[in-house]
């Protein structure tokens, strides 16, 4: 069994807790089951289901930690992984920043559970799988795609009387669609932790459409362009720049948001006025557990307002270095937007490129967080407001700072999964000039 | 390498960051030299193996793995984290009705896996409704009980915490003496003790070592807020705690000053001069951009090739499995079939490897029981072959499968992952300063830096860790800023010389990712330093205003 009810849980962090003998102890239980089905060619290559489970438990003697997990729950095994925890401390090294534990907290509970998603079966999972290769092979296309979805439990408990329960669900759909003659590639992606929103059916006539419309692409020079781009296409690079955030790298001076002669920019105007970007734990569209790695409870949580940088991630221990108080770090990015569809977008621009997705973002110079990466599965020209012809890829090298200077007009925000993210995200398409693109690929 | 994974454990310690699905729970030191009872293991195969066959199966492999790792985690004159970590657990494999089928637990009763088994065989029938080409797998003759084990003259398992906390503290403690402002050092050990199990007939029980020591050094100008840091600096090894003992023969010295290590590694002088190296990427002109003859260290290209060579020639991407995800290979099967597709030069020739010493990718058997050998992929430039495995091998028309697949966890399904992938030495003698001394205008690059590729693996971005500019045969000043774009072919069909076997070492990737869900896998590369003439080099130096 790898799914526990909230009473079999605090059952069995009470039991940890009392067991412990040491200053502190606290415990985390998780348990999960993964499931998945992976197609391409136009069949199902790999499915299966992961269960697993397991406790860790973490104590202190003074600044000595110790942390010891196990994945059997009886109450020989909870002894025993206690003891060795325990032992561990004994002999650890001091750690110089070590922090008491935390408080207890107010956990208010989120929307992170679906029933459908969790009853999610084999056949339901093929199911998804046949939406998406029927009508591609109707279409003398080649659909290849991935379908997961999870759930699990997270409990939290500490000796200072802190508890928190909760359930999540996930499922995570992206399909990629090709020409058989490999000259038009489209493509379409889906997160949600509510199945009941979600139809692979709808969802792969977006694929199709793409692969077929961006098959022939022609060349345009590289160079400064206005571009479109989807939520998807923006999210990577937002993603990449919240690393900036952190409150200690910008006081040490080695992030973008460190200030020359030292200190950091929260407080400063650093993006175009529009760029709003906030945490929320309680979005209906994208909500995250209620507390944060550290169990810390995770609030409303202003990140840019009107691009000002309102928050940096203090850990607790930045924050009693510099007077701070820590507050939960955000699960989720909330960009504010406005009510208009990519297409709206499109409809209003004179010139630009629209960007489907962009692909393998790397950080090519911290100071200024440049990025590159390329653009894929749909790029095309746009002109008094219409998409005239698919153009072939280009590589980016860009910064989401100067990016999120050169705004030309915001959309509205749609739930956007990343696997290179430790984020729910909710972004909107985005009209932006200037855009650097520095070389074509020739890649479909 | 999958950044997020490396992320995880860069940061300090908490408890949900330790919750690691691909790399386990949390365990005592000690426990790092425990391993499970072989007869238990096979006793859980064959339990395995008979509910496969009683559910319809026509295949089933078993795999139980326990996974163990340490980490060692320090910044300047702190420890930040010393985790171990273990997952134990059992994966299993069917055919029935001709698909595919998995699943894993972490119970290890006979009922557990009795249940898992199951699972997979449902799994296969549920979707086998969606097959039409039913699964042909290459045929394995099985090896009966066998085991193999990473040749490590010192298991880092077993070293006290103590030294090595004291190596790397020391580490860190000569950056600062020489004027680092930050400095960040971590020891990763990995242990895969691996069972595989086979209706074929095989029991494989195998013990795999790697270890790996990433240190950045961070330089700050206060006044002008500019920060620059010199990255990666040890190569990770498929080798024992022996890597961390520095032997004189393994240490060189490069035209320009630098320094790079053989088969050991010299953590604390190499901290001492990573600091100068970050102070003087302070001061260092920025490039002027064009055109320019490269000359690459195997520390940086490495990279290159395993971007450019190793994953365009996975036949699963070939073929369009991985399209949905790492993407498809601009080197198709009629490039294959041509037999004189011009892949590069004819001083090019790659080859594929899991039997290489002191490799990351050296094993006996792969994760479906195959065991392992040596191939060419490219030969004098020519594109002679791709990277396969069982399922796949009838495609390019060869009879075996070529070894290597490889599953990160035994709660993955195992794929096909690279090989080792390494550019053979240059057959005439030449060394780094003869190479050098030969090129006009160029810059010489040591270690890697940022890495971006299209998907299918034609327009790709590199940037390092060291720039030098070279003129009229002498390494110069240091420069900055640099990044190269090529296009695959073009850039491979540019390589003018490689040095010969004596400059030969290997670099790779502790965290290649690839898949759906994404797993990791570890992967060496080869080279001796080469040449590639005319490369367009692109200025990355931007202003926030």
């Amino acid at each position: 069994m790898s799914m526990y009810t909230e009473s079999q849980a605090r059952a069995i962090l009470d039991k940890v807790i009392k067991l412990s003998t040491a200053d502190e102890c606290s415990a985390q239980l998780d348990g999960s089951v993964d499931g998945n089905i992976r197609y391409a060619r136009n069949a199902v290559s790999t499915s299966g289901i992961v269960n697993d489970a397991q406790l860790v438990v973490q104590v202190s003697f003074g600044k000595r930690v110790g942390v010891a997990t196990i994945n059997e729950f009886d109450d020989a095994s909870l002894k025993k992984v206690v003891m060795r925890a325990e032992e561990l401390a004994k002999l650890a090294p001091e750690n110089p920043e070590f922090m008491p534990g935390i408080d207890k907290q107010e956990y208010k509970a989120t929307p992170t559970f679906s029933e459908k998603t969790a009853s999610i079966t084999p056949e339901y999972r093929a199911s998804v799988a046949a939406a998406s290769i029927t009508p591609c092979k109707a279409n003398k296309l080649v659909a290849a795609g991935f379908f997961s979805d999870s759930q699990r439990f997270s409990a939290i408990a500490n000796k200072k009387g802190n508890f928190g329960y909760q359930t999540s669900t996930n499922a995570d759909f992206t399909c990629t669609v090709r020409t058989e003659d490999g000259t038009g590639s489209g493509w379409v992606a889906r997160n949600t932790a509510n199945v009941d929103s979600f139809s692979a059916d709808d969802d792969i006539k977006t694929a199709i459409q793409k692969a077929k419309g961006s098959a022939n692409a022609k060349a345009l020079e590289p160079g400064k362009y206005t571009v479109i781009l989807e939520p998807a296409a923006s999210a990577g690079l937002i993603s990449f720049m919240m690393f900036g955030f952190d409150a200690r790298q910008a006081d040490e001076g080695r992030s973008f948001l460190s200030k020359k002669g030292g200190g950091n920019k929260l407080g400063e105007q650093v993006f175009d006025e529009r760029v709003s970007i906030h945490s929320d734990p309680s979005d209906p569209g994208s909500a995250v557990l209620p507390w944060d790695d550290d169990g810390m409870a995770r609030e409303k949580t202003a990140i840019i307002t009107k691009g000002k940088v309102d928050f940096l991630n203090y850990s607790r221990y930045w924050a009693k270095e510099k007077g701070k108080t820590a507050v939960g770090r955000p699960g989720n990015l909330i960009m504010a937007g406005g009510d208009k569809s990519t297409m709206d977008l499109v409809k209003g621009t004179k010139k630009g490129i629209l960007v489907t997705r962009t692909w393998y973002i790397r950080m090519v110079d911290p100071q200024t967080v440049l990025l590159t990466g390329l653009t894929r599965d749909g790029t095309f020209y746009v002109e008094d407001g219409e998409i005239k012809y698919p153009i072939k890829n280009f590589r980016f090298n860009e910064s989401p700072v100067i990016m999120l200077n050169n705004i030309e007009e915001i959309g509205k925000p749609i739930r956007v999964g990343d696997d290179e993210s430790p984020f729910v995200m909710m972004i909107p398409p985005m009209k932006l000039r200037d855009f650097t693109f520095t070389s074509l690929s020739d890649a479909v | 390498m999958d950044r997020r994974d490396f992320l995880k454990y860069s940061g300090s310690a908490s408890l949900a960051a330790l919750l690691l699905p691909s790399f386990g729970s949390v365990i005592a030191a000690e426990a790092l030299t425990e391993k499970l009872d072989v007869g238990m293991k096979k006793r859980l195969a064959d339990t395995a193996l008979t509910a496969a066959k009683a559910d319809g199966a026509t295949y089933c492999d078993v795999r139980i793995g326990k996974y163990l790792r340490q980490f060692v985690v320090t910044r300047e004159n702190k420890v930040q984290n010393v985790v171990n970590t273990e997952s134990t657990g059992v994966g299993i494999r069917v055919i029935a009705a001709g698909t595919w089928g998995f699943a894993a637990t972490s119970d290890l009763s006979a009922d557990g896996v009795a249940k898992a088994t199951k699972q997979a065989v449902q799994i296969a029938k549920a979707n086998s409704k969606l097959t039409t080409d039913p699964v042909q797998l290459a045929p394995v003759k099985g090896v009966g009980e066998v085991s193999w084990a990473t040749p490590i003259k010192r298991n880092a398992m077993e070293v006290p915490i103590k030294e090595k906390v004291d190596l790397l503290l020391a580490a860190n403690a000569a950056a600062m003496k020489a004027g680092a402002s930050f400095v960040n050092s971590t020891l990763f050990q990995v242990n895969e003790q691996k069972y595989f199990a086979s209706s074929d007939g095989s029991y494989i029980d195998q013990d795999v070592h790697r270890i790996w020591a990433p240190m950045s050094v961070t330089a700050i100008d206060k006044t002008s807020g500019k920060f620059r840091k010199r990255d990666g600096m040890s190569a990770p090894m498929g080798m024992g705690y022996e890597y961390m003992d520095p032997k004189k023969e393994d240490r060189i010295e490069l035209p320009g000053g630098a320094v790079v290590y053989k088969n050991s590694y010299d953590i604390v002088d190499d901290a001492r001069l990573g600091a100068q190296q970050a102070q003087q990427k302070l001061k260092a002109r920025s490039v002027k951009p064009g055109k320019f003859d490269l000359v690459l260290d195997p520390t940086h290209l490495w990279l290159t090739i395993h971007e450019s060579v190793g994953h365009p020639l996975e036949l699963d991407r070939v073929l369009g499995y991985e399209a949905n995800y790492a993407g498809t290979s601009f080197a198709t099967m009629d490039k294959l079939k041509s037999g004189d597709y011009k892949y590069g030069s004819p001083e090019v020739t790659i080859v594929a490897d899991k039997i290489q010493p002191n490799s990351l990718g050296y094993v006996g058997y792969d994760d479906e029981g195959v065991k392992t050998k040596r191939w060419d992929l490219i030969k004098d430039g020519i594109l002679v072959n791709y990277q396969a495995i069982r399922d796949q091998v009838h495609i390019i028309d060869e009879k075996a499968s070529q070894g290597c697949c490889y599953a990160d966890s035994w709660s993955s399904v195992q794929f096909q992952r690279m090989a080792n992938v390494s550019l053979e030495p240059g057959k005439k003698k030449l060394t780094p300063t003869q190479m050098i001394a030969d090129v006009k205008d160029g810059i010489y690059i040591i270690g890697d830096g940022s890495f971006s590729i299209d998907q299918q693996r034609y327009n790709a971005q590199f940037g390092g860790q060291l720039f030098y500019e070279i003129k009229d045969g002498k390494v110069g000043d240091m420069i900055e800023d640099v990044a190269y774009q090529i296009r695959t072919p073009e850039f491979w069909n540019a390589c003018a010389a490689v040095c010969d076997e004596s400059d030969y070492r290997l670099n790779g990737s502790f965290f290649d990712g690839k898949g759906q869900p994404s797993q990791v896998s570890a992967v060496s590369h080869g080279s001796s330093t080469a040449r590639f003439n005319g490369i367009n080099v692109i200025n990355t130096a931007r202003s926030l205003g």
